[in-house]
């Protein structure tokens, strides 16, 4: 009996899962197409520029939880080492999710640029759960809006 | 009040520095929202309740240090950063800081 639980959680986790991480892969290359024209750097300081701008402080953030069958897959991957890779997919579509949710606040006030992104990634799992994982990240930068304000 | 993580504003002049400036708070998870984040575990995908939570807090932090930065009498809060901690299980300490400047 408690087999046949493990293996519908397994069942359910890898159909289901596997079927958003790929929907969400498309809507994120859909995105990333769209929002092209907000320019995100890493860079400190922005370039002198003529025209007066008001800095923005701009940011998103997202926290996504793995699946029972990438929890399972990852717990054996523990036991022999080596590339986690149903971890790295999830970490990547956390952080470019949250880089296209700064860039939409961006976008919202008008700006083009967003200059010394920062990216901050945390663990939010163990939760009552047991040994639920989840991962939050957090995009921000400054944008440049066009325009002296204030 | 400006707030930005960048150290030199364009076109803007620094008079004067007054230190740090900094917030924090710290938020437990609904029991509620706990629970549908464990049913989320198993299929996974995004945690819309806690990204919205964190967001909330997050906010709530910044909300704290520009009220400092404006009790010690500044206009700007510049070179903002962040960092997340869990204080313990359940529980995640969200901390805003920066530089309190006055900007001519």
């Amino acid at each position: 009996m408690d087999i046949l639980i493990l293996l519908g959680l397994l069942t359910t986790g890898y159909v289901f899962g596997r079927i958003a991480e790929k929907r969400h892969f498309i809507s994120i290359r859909t995105r990333e197409e769209e929002y092209r024209d907000v320019l995100a750097f890493s860079a400190r300081f922005p370039p002198p520029s003529s025209t007066p701008t008001t800095p923005v402080l701009v940011g998103g953030n997202v926290v996504v939880a793995v699946d029972y069958f990438k929890m399972t897959a990852a717990a054996l991957r523990n036991l022999i080492g080596g590339r986690v890779t149903s971890f790295e997919t999830l970490v990547e579509r956390a952080r470019r999710e949250a880089i296209l949710r700064m860039k939409e606040e961006a976008r919202a006030h008008g700006a083009t640029q967003i200059f010394n992104v920062k990216l901050e990634t945390s663990s939010i799992g163990q939760g009552t759960s047991g040994q639920s994982f989840s991962v939050e990240v957090y995009a921000y930068g400054t944008a440049l809006v066009a325009g002296k304000t204030d | 009040m400006l707030v930005s993580n960048i150290e030199i504003i364009p076109g803007r002049k620094v008079i004067k520095h007054l230190g740090m400036a900094q917030g924090n708070t710290v938020r437990a998870k609904h029991l509620g929202k706990d629970f549908l984040a464990g049913l989320k575990n198993i299929v996974g995908g995004e945690l819309k309740g806690y990204t919205e939570l964190l967001q909330e807090a997050r906010d709530e932090a910044v909300q704290r240090m520009v009220d400092q930065a404006k009790g010690m009498g500044a206009n700007a809060v510049i070179n903002v950063r962040f960092s997340t901690s869990s204080v313990s299980a359940g529980a995640a300490e969200l901390f805003a800081y920066g530089t309190a400047v006055v900007l001519e």
